[in-house]
Order: structure tokens, then sequence, then C-alpha cells
């Protein structure tokens, strides 16, 4: 039934990832994203992560999401300036983030091939993986806080960037 | 026609597959598989639908009466005993009304975008704790087993994420509907359900601080053992309130569908049964805002030691609270003027968040400090300041009204310049 489950949600979230991009209407595409993250989401209590579950459908498409939608309704670009516009090439980032996912993607792949796709309770205990929020919480907080600072730094540096970028005139 | 061997060997794995779904769903809360689980989870489902939305029914009926008992005139009181039936003869009108859909739109979109807003306000309910728990023989054993229907361990988190999905029904509703008012009132919604989201949620953070967990049935267990939250976060309980206004477009944050400026705002192009469950939405959202509420911060279904009577005197107490609840939402809609758009920003960002993210820190160092009195701190600093900001304001009034000869009947004072 988990195995089930899993090829229903995986199914679901990678049909719908090709669909977000594929869509032409920004609309549609930012409603099979939202789908997308549904089934992560899926895939995440599958995993027993239900906090991760939770904050994924919680932060992505209860707030990112509808921040994206608005920007979109927004703009409310016609099909026609879509098409006319210039498409930018650049294959340095393109063979770059390919590169980057492929790395990423055999290195879970491996890792999964290691730890057996779905570890029964007993491996998971031996792995000491738990998907409670205080788990997470000690995790993130103890032993990657390190990480968890320098992410904090990133996003401050983008909200300083956003608005410089919008204020026209800094005096 | 197939031999019956090879129809055993179809229906094995079929059979093998449909017993792995009964397992999978009907695993009680000890792990064991019962019938009697499954059925009680199934029967309280239908009962938490129903109930949902006979209240939101009843609601219109009660918003109709109760804002002609304001407006001292009659409402609707002909269809049976003081007009109770008058939801059921909407509905009926509802059914039967010709179901347009505008050429203009976008059809999928505009179809689903009205069940995009009922579902997420209520499957938000399957969480709520209602009443105590009962004894059930689970494998062998009593154990007590809770009401609600489902006992999540992150069941702050699942309500705050499921809540934010609502947005999508207003705002993609407003999109499809493809014209100016409707697009406003799809934009408004989508900025102002993000704008209120982030104090709707750090407002329950102090919450789930003190009472150390996530699951709803436990934060309940936590105030009835010590005291109501709202005694010791008065503040986050108002900005949860105000929030909650503001997440279910009631007045005075109904700017999504601000009639006197926006048509009807989002739903502008709906008709029929589709325009009904925009409303009915809207109506089950507040139901559940009411619940989450009480849950949170006034005790959910205890009341000082009253509820030990049996779990039917729980019920009997949440029901009580969440009308009160309801009827305040209808007090509240014809006593507050709508906020003006950038106000309801304004209170939103420069307000709302600096205040519940001051609350999280201090709440965070009274729990550390061990010092209750902290709690207070905020909560007295802000009715000062707001009762010295009235006082300023009244004496400036007082001082711009006087001369103003020469101008009969314009005397427009007390405004800010």
């Amino acid at each position: 039934m988990t195995v089930a489950l899993f090829l229903i949600f995986g199914a679901t979230a990678l049909a719908s990832a090709l669909l977000s991009v594929t869509r032409k209407n920004p609309v549609a595409s930012a409603m099979w994203l939202v789908l997308m993250f549904f089934g992560l989401a899926g895939n995440y209590v599958l995993l027993e992560a239900y906090f991760v579950a939770a904050v994924q459908i919680l932060v992505y498409a209860g707030a990112i999401m509808v921040l994206f939608l608005f920007v979109i309704m927004l703009l409310d670009l016609r099909r026609e300036q879509l098409e006319s516009e210039p498409q930018p090439r650049l294959p340095f980032f393109g063979v770059a983030a390919a590169v980057l996912f492929i790395a990423v993607a055999a290195i879970a792949l491996l890792d999964a091939v290691d730890a057996g796709v779905f570890p029964d309770a007993a491996a998971r205990s031996t792995l000491e993986l738990d998907g409670s929020a205080k788990a997470i919480g000690e995790s993130l907080f103890g032993t990657w806080v390190l990480a968890f600072e320098v992410t904090g730094f990133l996003l401050l540096g983008a909200i300083l960037g956003a608005v410089i970028l919008t204020k026209r005139r800094l005096t | 026609m197939i031999p019956l061997v090879d129809l055993a060997v179809i229906a094995a794995p079929v059979l093998g597959l449909l017993a792995d779904v009964w397992e999978f769903f009907s695993r009680g809360p000890d792990g064991a598989v019962t019938f009697g689980w499954v059925l009680g989870r199934i029967i309280v489902v239908l009962i938490i639908v129903h109930v949902l939305l006979i209240l939101s029914a009843l609601m219109v009926w009660a918003e109709r009466r109760v804002s002609a008992w304001m407006q001292d005139r009659l409402g609707p009181n002909r269809v049976g005993p003081e007009g109770l039936l008058q939801p059921l003869a909407d509905l009926g009108k509802f059914m039967f009304k010709e179901d347009v859909i505008p050429g203009h739109t976008n059809k999928l979109m505009y179809t689903i975008a009205p069940l995009i807003t009922v579902v997420p306000a209520m499957i938000t309910f399957a969480v709520i704790p209602f009443t105590g728990t009962f004894e059930m023989n689970t494998a062998g054993e009593e154990a007590a087993v809770s009401w609600q229907a489902a006992d999540l361990n992150i069941g702050v988190l699942y309500i705050l994420a499921i809540t934010g999905l609502g947005v999508y029904g207003i705002t993609l509703g407003g999109w499809a509907g493809n014209s100016k008012y409707s697009l406003l009132g799809g934009v408004r919604a989508s900025a102002q359900m993000i704008s209120y989201e982030l104090s709707l949620g750090l407002a329950v953070v102090p919450v789930v601080l003190i009472c150390g967990s996530l699951n709803l049935g436990e934060i309940v267990a936590h105030q009835a053992d010590s005291t109501w939250l709202v005694f010791s976060q008065p503040l986050a309980a108002f900005i949860f309130l105000v929030a909650i206004y503001a997440e279910t477009n009631r007045l005075p944050f109904d700017m999504p569908e601000a009639e006197t400026e926006l048509v009807a705002g989002y739903h502008t192009e709906y008709s029929s049964m589709k325009f009904a469950l925009f409303f009915m939405g809207e109506y089950v959202a507040m139901v559940t805002g009411s619940a989450l509420l009480v849950t949170l911060f006034l005790g959910g279904w205890t009341f000082f030691g009253l509820e030990q009577l049996g779990w039917w005197m729980g019920l009997l107490i949440f029901s009580a609270k969440v009308l009160f609840f309801l009827f305040a939402f209808i007090w509240v809609r014809w006593t507050i003027p709508r906020f003006r758009y950038d106000q309801l920003m304004k209170l939103g960002w420069v307000v709302f968040l600096p205040l519940t993210l001051v609350n999280v820190v201090l709440t965070a160092g009274a729990i550390a400090l061990d010092a209750n009195w902290i709690y207070w701190v905020l909560p007295l600093l802000v009715i000062g300041s707001a009762l010295g900001a009235a006082y300023i304001g009244w004496k400036q009034d007082e001082h711009k009204i006087k001369p103003l000869p020469d101008a009969p009947g314009v005397a427009g004072g007390g405004e800010e310049a």
C-alpha cells in the first residue's frame, strides 16, 4: 500500500511539475506547481515526516504561490506579450543547472539504494530518523545551526537587494 | 469465456491490493485493525460535514435576522417558524437557477474555484477536538479515544496549512471571471491573505510555546490544567481574532467583495449554485475560525471542570462558545465600518506583524525565565499607547473644530491633515 501511494504521489508530482513548465498560461503553470507541492507533501507523509509535509503546504502552497499568483495577476500578461518576449539564451547556466541536478539526484539515489527505498521501522530507529517537530528543531538548531544561520543571512541579503532594486532613489 | 483459473489469477492481486488498502486505513490508534474503529471514524466525519453544512445554512438565516434585529426591522420570518426554513427555500432557488458560465471566462478554473473555497474550510475541522474522549474496546482492551475525526500530532500546523489554501478559490474565481471587478477582488484577496496569514501564524506560536505541543487536544488539556490562554496571551488572542476576520473576508475586512466599490468582488461573474458555494465557503470558514479561536485561546470544550459531567457536556460547552463567536461575526459587521484598503494592509504589516513578533520573543523569554508577569507587559503597553494616542487625537480635534465662522455646514474638522 505504501508503495502504491508512493507511486501515485510521485507520478502526480512529476506530471504536474512537467505540466507547470510546459503550460503557456502563467496562472495554469502556478496551479500545476501547487499540485506538485501536494504530491511532494504526500510523499513526505509516507516517510512519516509529518512536520515537513505540513510546512511544505504551509509555506510553499499557502504563502509563496499565493504571492506568485498575486504578481502574475497584477502583471496580467497577454499571450502575445509572452510569445514576443525575447528568450534569454544562457547555455552556460542551463548546463550548470543540469549537471548540478544530475549530481544531486545521483547522490540521493545512491543513498536510497544504501538505506533501502523504504527503510523498515528497525532500520529507521538505528538511523535516528524522526519526523517530529522536536527532532527537526533539535537538528536544525543543534547540528546544523551554522547552515541555518548562513541561510538566514542569504535570505536577508535577498530582501535587502529587493528593497534596493525597488527603491528608485536612495538618499 | 475466461476459465475460472485465470479469474483467480487476476483476482488474487486485486484482492491483495484491496486488503492492503483496508489495512492501511483501518489501523486504530494502537495499530490494531478493527471494524468498529473505521465505522466510528466514518460516522464522525459524516456528522461533522453535515453539522458544518447545516450550521452554515443557519448562519445565513441568523445573519439576516440578527442584522434586522440590530436595525430595528423584522427580517425573513415567513418560511417556517421564525423564518427558520428560509435557508432551505434559498437553497431551492439556487439549485433551480440557470447556471450561467459567461463566454469570456476560463471554464476549468471558473468551475473549480468555488470548490477550492469550500473544501479547505471544511477539512480543517477534522482536527478540532469538539469534546473529550470516549472508551472504546480496541484490540481487546479499553482505550480512551478522542471524538475528533483525526488526532494529529501536528494539528496546529495542519490547520494553518489548510486554511491558507482557501484563498486560491477566491483568487482563481476572481481571475477566471475575467472582468475588472472580479479580478480586482481576486488580487485584493491574495494580498490580504498573505498579510494576515503571517500575523495569524505568529499569534499561534506563543500558544505552542506555552503548551509545548502542536496537538490541539493537548493544547486544550493544558488550558484545562492551568488557565485559558486568553488570560496569559490576550494580545495574541486579539490579533488571532482580527486575523480570522480578515481570513474569512468578513466586515470590517471584506475588501475582496466590497460591494460599494467592486460590485460583488471576486464572485461578480458567478451565478446559481457556484455562487452559493462561495457563500457557503465563507460561512463554513467562519464556523471553523470560531472553533479554532475557542480551541486555542478559550479552553476548547472545557469550562472550569463542568465538562467532567460527560462528553455531551463538553459538546454543549464547545457549541456555546462557538455560537457566541459566530454571533460576534454578525455583531461586528454592523458595528465597525469597512477599512480602506491601504489601512487594512498597513494594519497587517506595520502594526500586527511587529507586535506578534515581539510577543513571540517575550513569551519565549517568559518561559525561559519562568516569569509569568512578562506575558502582560506587551498587552498593557499596547492598551496604554492606544489610549494615549486616542487622547492626543481627541485634544487636537477639540482644537481644530472651533473656528469656522464663514462656512456654515462645512465643519469637516476631525480628519487628519
